[in-house]
């Protein structure tokens, strides 16, 4: 008898949640056509779930949330499982844009075509894979990407410092680095160790990567590599290593990174989107048509590098 | 004589020295949780005011809000308490009330104990691969508050069986001994003095379900959204998601408003709890009269 009302309370309880929710809701979309009407002959309706790598999330969030301002019937939701955490649903069907801060791998455009979900692929951004030490470190002014392929390389016996220069000091290396799940790690290993995924074991590892300048920052003898966007927010922190690809030592700057003399640690960044959806969904083609124009301009503000204007033409050409 | 004085001394000792120890071990957990709470109140000032509670998601640290999480959270977590309590109780009440003792009934009770130890994200996959894929529901509430409800259904038995295992067998025979059914002894006299340790279970069970980031991830809330869900079968995010989308963004000032985020959903764990509570008291008292 007692627990009858306490299953009515809770229940009242919930649905009183959900009045509130539905009413607000409703409100919302009233002014939503209220607003949209003005300016837009037909208005754009539909749920657009992106998902994918957690690098390229704040690409994302920044576009989806420009994009709800004009369109706000369009329902957007941004997820951040990972690169390919995002490609698992995107092939399910259950997102039709999938973040991606590597290329598609082999086995994924196997399950692509199991699945039958046809994609193309754009490219929004560029990210420089930053090299960091601590600011107390005065040796290091800049490293080869041999220098580096030996510290990181999975049968490195580099320890100290010395072992990379031998004028460096007699110091441990502490190293940090993304997790192995992230598109970073996948991306790095494979431009320095030759090898997606092939490292040395003894390292550092973090998903988060403020947990990444934490480390790097409290720790004399640190070195990691994590993306451009997190040193921008933490230049007094932490202190950029040059990087000598062959010519001479290039710092990543906005520029380096984009015209490519930042190499070969400068990286683009995907977008892969359902190709059904783009052909028969107008909301859909809307926002990767105003994730190429409008929302190119939003990538600087979030620390990442544009694309040259080009090469954002070329991917629009690819719609048609 | 003196032999017995030594000997009171040295006990009386031991015995203050103990009392520092445990008081010692009190302080300690005290000072840590305050540290916690202070660190994060302080952040959260000028962070938590009602623009962050009546804002969605946003790139900008100062335009950025929590209303599509304070929703998503009740939305789940209420879905979820619905779900969970009859199902919780039901299974309690069979393994205390109904059950044979034999080996089905063991085998039952070890698989349950051992649930309840199984890692978090473990539920998120289950809850991907059978609610969101297989059941077709999608990336929904439903979802959402399904996995929640395998998640803390072991919590919640245990919780249950606990409390219907310390109702005194003699309330039991007397309320046979007037003629009761088995049924009618299991509503009318063990469930009513069972209720405050379920319902203390309960709290628990759910306090665990409030702040569980992992596994929402898997069955795919998302971290950023453009709107308020409005049914069970819509997208969600919930507060701990949106907690950890903020600690994990270079902008410094993000970590205020992942702060302000914080004191919110202890607000609303606090909330939560406190209707609990209410209605256990509410129980406790009626069953003494």
């Amino acid at each position: 008898m007692n627990l009858k009302k306490v299953l009515v309370l809770i229940l009242a309880f919930t649905m009183m949640i959900g009045a509130v929710a539905c009413g607000k809701n409703e409100t919302a979309a009233g002014d939503a056509n209220a607003a949209t009407g003005e300016n837009k002959a037909v208005e754009l309706t539909g749920t657009i779930s992106i998902d994918g790598s957690s690098t390229v999330f704040p690409i994302a969030e920044a576009i989806a949330e420009e994009f709800m301002k004009e369109n706000k019937s369009v329902k957007i939701t941004v997820g951040f499982s990972g690169t390919g955490g995002g490609f698992e649903k995107f092939f399910a069907g259950e997102t039709i844009m999938s973040n991606a801060s590597r290329h598609i791998k082999d086995k994924e455009i196997a399950k692509a075509k199991e699945a039958g979900v046809e994609y193309i692929e754009l490219s929004v951004a560029y990210d420089g894979l930053s090299v960091l030490v601590n600011p107390a470190n005065t040796w290091v002014d800049y490293l080869t990407v041999d220098e580096l392929k030996k510290i990181w390389a999975p049968d490195s016996t580099v320890k100290t410092w010395k072992d990379v220069r031998a004028e460096w000091p007699a110091e441990e290396i502490k190293l940090y680095a993304p997790g192995t799940d992230s598109g970073t790690f996948d991306y790095f290993t494979e431009a320095i160790n030759g090898k997606s995924g092939a490292i040395r074991p003894d390292f550092t590892a973090s998903e988060d990567d403020n947990v990444l300048v934490q480390g790097i920052a409290g720790d004399k003898n640190s070195l990691g590599f994590f993306g451009f966007a997190y040193y921008m927010e933490n230049k007094d922190k932490l202190k950029i290593v040059k990087i000598d690809g062959g010519k001479g030592p290039v710092e990543p700057t906005f520029e380096t990174i984009e015209n490519g003399t930042y190499s070969p640690l400068s990286r683009p960044m995907f977008v892969y989107v359902n190709k059904k959806a783009l052909a028969e969904r107008p909301e859909v083609k809307a926002y990767v048509e105003y994730m190429l124009t409008v929302g190119k301009e939003l990538v600087p503000e979030v620390g990442y590098v544009k694309l040259p204007e080009a090469q954002y033409k070329e991917e629009l050409n690819k719609l048609k | 004589m003196s032999i017995n004085t030594t000997n009171m001394k040295s006990r009386k000792l031991k015995s203050q020295i103990f009392y520092a120890i445990i008081l010692i071990c009190t302080l300690t957990t005290i000072a840590v949780l305050a540290a916690l709470l202070i660190s994060v109140f302080s952040k959260s000032i000028g962070w938590l005011n009602w623009n962050f509670l009546s804002s969605l998601p946003s790139r900008f640290p100062a335009k950025s809000g929590i209303k599509a999480g304070i929703l998503g959270t009740l939305w789940v977590i209420g879905l979820t308490a619905i779900i969970s309590f009859p199902l919780g109780i039901g299974a309690a009440i069979y393994l205390e009330e109904y059950s044979k003792k034999g080996w089905l009934k063991e085998l039952i009770q070890i698989n349950i104990s051992n649930l309840a130890g199984v890692p978090s994200i473990i539920y998120g996959m289950l809850g991907l691969a059978v609610f969101v894929r297989q059941w077709g529901f999608g990336r929904s509430i439903l979802s959402g508050a399904l996995t929640m409800t395998i998640l803390i259904l072991p919590v919640l038995i245990v919780a249950a069986q606990e409390a219907i295992r310390s109702v005194p067998s003699s309330m039991r025979h007397g309320s046979y001994a007037l003629g009761a059914t088995q049924w009618q002894t299991i509503t009318g006299v063990v469930l009513p003095y069972a209720s405050s340790g379920i319902l203390t279970g309960t709290i628990l069970a759910i306090a665990r379900a409030i702040g569980e980031t992992a596994p929402m991830i898997m069955v795919g809330a998302a971290a950023f959204i453009s709107f308020v869900p409005g049914g069970i079968m819509d997208s969600f995010t919930t507060i701990p998601l949106q907690i950890y989308s903020w600690t994990g963004k270079p902008q410094a000032e993000f970590q205020n408003v992942a702060a302000a985020g914080i004191v919110v959903l202890l607000a609303v764990l606090l909330l939560i709890n406190s209707i609990a509570i209410i209605l256990r008291n509410k129980y406790q008292d009626r069953v003494k009269s």
